[in-house]
C-alpha cells in the first residue's frame, strides 16, 4: 500500500499571488516520518510551497490555490476551500526562518499551542512543556528558568524554543522554513541533529538555502526552479547522480 | 593631509554648533516650564488647606473652595475614560487587524488623523447638539464626559494603531501557525504587546481632556455650583446609583477661569491654588498609567 508510507502528497498544485503564477503543477509525495528537503534558488517557490501546507497564504488577500495536497491517512485535501485553515494548523505546525518567540516566558511560549487547543489543566500543560522542551533538546538548558523571558535566550536557543513550541501541538507534519539561516554554525548543527532525531516521531518538510544541509538531514529532496518542480528523488540520488542537467548545475554551484 | 584635517575641523564645528543649539532649545522649554510652576506654587501654595478641598465656592475668597470642582472633574474624567478607552482601542484594533486595506480604510484613516486636530469647541458644539438636545442627557456629567471622550477618541485610536503596527508580523504568523484564531491572536498577543503604547496614548488624551474648558462650557457646565452630584454608593438597596451621571456639574478649569476673571486679588490666589490641584490631579492620573505600563513592560519585553 503506497498510502501507508505517505503522509501527504501534492497533486497538480498551482498557486497564485493575485495574477502571479507562483507554483506550477507541483507533484511531490511526502513520506511518513522522513525528512523531505526543498531546495532551489531564491524566488523559486519553495517557501510558497511550504506555506501551502499550513494554509499560511490564507492570511493575506488575493491568494489562490488550485489542485490538491492530500493528507494521509484521512484523505483530506488540505487546500480545499471547504477545509478550515485553523483545523489544518492544528495538525501541521511550522518553524520560521527567523526565531520568533512570543515576548513572554519560555514556559508560556511552549504552553500556547496546548492552550489554544483548550487544554487548561496545569499538570497536563506542565508535562507537555517538559516533553516538548526535551524533544527540542532545550530542557537541560532552561529547566531552572522556565519563567524567564524567551528573549533572554541566544538565537539558537530561541529557534529550539520555537521548535519546542511547535512540538507541543503534537503535529502530524512539521514544516521548517530555512530554520538555520539566521544562526551561527554551532547552533545550526544542533538544529540539524535535532531534525534528524525528530523524524522518528514526525514527518518533516524543510526548505533550505544550504545544499549541504539538505544533503545532511533529508531523505528525499525536491529541486524547484521558477515555480516548477525540476526533480524529485532520494537525496543521495539527487546529490550524486541527478537525472536533470539543471539540478546538476545547481548543486554543483554553477548558478543560484 | 592638511586638507582632510581642515574638512574634519569644519564638520566638527557644525556638529558642536548644533549640539549647543539643541541644548539651548531644550533648556528654553524646561526653564519656562519651571518658572511657570514656581510662580504658580508661590502664588497658590499658601491657600492650599484641607478646607480648600472641602468647601464649595463662595463669594468670600477666603471661604471659597474647590469641592464641587474636583469632584466634578473626577467624575467627568471617569466617564471620559470609560467611553473613550474601550471605543478607541476597539476601533484601533479593527482598523489594523480586521479591516481590509483599501480606499475606504484610507479615507477613514485620514479623517481620524484630521479629527485629532479639530478645535475642542467644535466637539463642544457637537456634544451640545447630540447629547444635550438629541439624546436629552441634559447639561450633565454624562454629557460633559462624552464630549471629552469624543475629543480624545482620535488620539486613543491613533495610539492603538501605532502600537499595533509596531508588532512584527512574524509574531502574528507564529500565533496563527499554532492554530490560533484571529481573536485569540489579538487577545493573547496583539493587545498585551501593544498595551504600553496604547497607555501612552491614553495618558496624552486624558491629560488633554482634564484641562479642557471650551467644550465643557459649551455643553452647559455651571460656573457656580454649591452642591454635589448624587452619591454613586448609598447605604440603601441597591447600594449603587447612576443618577450622578445626569447631575449638573463644574470642573476645575472652569472654576479657575471663574476666579481669574474676578477683580479681587484674593480670588486670583484661589485660582493659582486650584491650578496646583489640577496639576496634581493630572500628575496622579499620569502616574497611575505609567505604573500600569511599567508593570506590563516588566512581564513583556521586546
Amino acid at each position: 500500500m503506497v498510502e501507508q508510507t505517505l503522509k501527504a502528497e501534492a497533486k497538480n498544485l498551482n498557486f497564485y499571488y493575485g495574477d502571479v503564477h507562483a507554483l506550477k503543477n507541483i507533484n511531490i509525495p511526502i513520506k511518513r516520518r522522513k525528512v523531505t528537503a526543498l531546495i532551489g534558488p531564491s524566488g523559486c517557490g519553495k517557501t510558497t510551497f511550504l506555506r501551502c501546507f499550513n494554509r499560511m497564504h490564507d492570511l493575506y488577500p488575493h491568494n489562490r490555490y488550485e489542485g490538491e495536497i492530500t493528507l494521509y491517512p484521512d484523505n483530506v485535501n488540505i487546500i480545499s476551500r471547504d477545509v478550515d485553515p485553523i483545523e489544518i494548523r492544528m495538525w501541521i505546525s511550522m518553524v520560521f526562518q527567523k526565531p520568533n518567540p512570543f515576548p513572554k516566558s519560555i514556559y508560556e511560549n511552549v504552553a500556547y499551542g496546548p492552550r489554544v487547543r483548550g487544554i487548561k489543566k496545569k499538570q497536563i500543560i506542565d508535562e507537555r512543556v517538559e516533553k516538548s522542551l526535551r524533544g527540542a533538546a532545550l530542557w537541560d538548558e532552561v529547566k531552572d528558568r522556565l519563567h524567564n523571558l524567551a528573549f533572554d535566550l541566544s538565537g539558537g536557543q530561541q529557534q529550539r524554543l520555537c521548535i519546542a513550541r511547535s512540538l507541543a501541538t503534537e503535529p502530524r507534519i512539521l514544516l521548517f522554513d530555512e530554520p538555520t539561516s539566521a544562526l551561527d554554525p554551532t547552533a545550526t548543527s544542533k538544529i540539524e541533529e535535532l531534525i534528524v532525531e525528530l523524524k522518528n516521531e514526525v514527518t518533516i518538510l524543510i526548505v533550505t538555502h544550504n545544499m549541504q544541509q539538505a544533503a545532511r538531514v533529508s531523505d528525499d529532496t525536491a529541486f524547484m526552479y521558477l515555480g516548477e518542480l525540476v526533480e524529485f528523488d532520494r537525496t543521495d540520488k539527487i546529490f550524486t547522480n541527478p537525472s536533470n542537467g539543471l539540478t546538476e548545475e545547481y548543486i554543483t554551484g554553477r548558478f543560484g | 593631509m592638511t586638507d582632510i584635517k581642515k574638512r574634519i575641523a569644519i564638520s566638527k564645528f557644525w556638529n558642536n554648533s548644533f549640539w549647543v543649539a539643541g541644548l539651548l532649545s531644550t533648556f528654553a522649554g524646561l526653564v519656562l516650564l519651571f518658572a511657570l510652576f514656581t510662580d504658580l506654587f508661590l502664588d497658590g501654595a499658601p491657600r492650599i488647606s484641607y478646607k480648600f478641598f472641602t468647601s464649595f465656592p463662595s463669594r468670600f475668597p477666603e471661604e471659597a473652595g474647590i469641592l464641587s470642582a474636583w469632584i466634578g472633574t473626577t467624575l467627568v474624567m471617569l466617564v471620559t475614560a470609560m467611553a473613550a478607552i474601550p471605543l478607541g482601542i476597539a476601533a484601533g484594533i479593527y482598523l489594523e487587524e480586521y479591516a481590509r486595506k483599501n480606499w475606504i480604510t484610507n479615507i477613514i484613516e485620514i479623517n481620524i488623523t484630521n479629527l485629532a486636530g479639530v478645535p475642542s469647541i467644535i466637539y463642544g458644539l457637537l456634544a451640545l447638539g447630540l447629547f444635550v438636545y438629541f439624546f436629552e442627557f441634559g447639561e450633565s456629567i454624562l454629557t460633559g464626559g462624552l464630549a471629552l471622550a469624543l475629543l480624545i477618541l482620535p488620539m486613543v485610536i491613533m495610539a492603538t494603531r501605532e502600537a499595533i503596527r509596531a508588532i512584527p508580523n512574524s509574531i502574528r504568523e507564529a500565533s496563527f501557525a499554532l492554530g490560533a484564531t484571529k481573536w485569540q491572536t489579538i487577545k493573547d498577543h496583539i493587545i498585551p504587546y501593544s498595551t504600553g503604547g496604547i497607555l501612552t496614548g491614553i495618558i496624552i488624551g486624558l491629560s488633554r481632556a482634564i484641562g479642557e474648558t471650551a467644550p465643557i462650557i459649551t455643553v452647559g457646565a455651571l460656573t457656580f455650583i454649591a452642591f454635589l452630584p448624587t452619591s454613586p454608593v448609598s447605604a440603601e438597596f441597591p447600594f449603587v446609583s447612576f443618577k450622578w451621571l445626569f447631575d449638573p456639574f463644574t470642573v476645575m478649569p472652569i472654576q479657575m477661569f471663574n476666579w481669574v476673571s474676578r477683580p479681587q486679588k484674593e480670588f486670583h490666589i484661589n485660582a493659582a491654588a486650584a491650578g496646583i490641584e489640577l496639576l496634581a490631579m493630572t500628575l496622579l492620573m499620569i502616574g497611575i498609567a505609567i505604573y500600569i505600563r511599567y508593570n506590563f513592560r516588566k512581564k513583556i519585553k521586546w
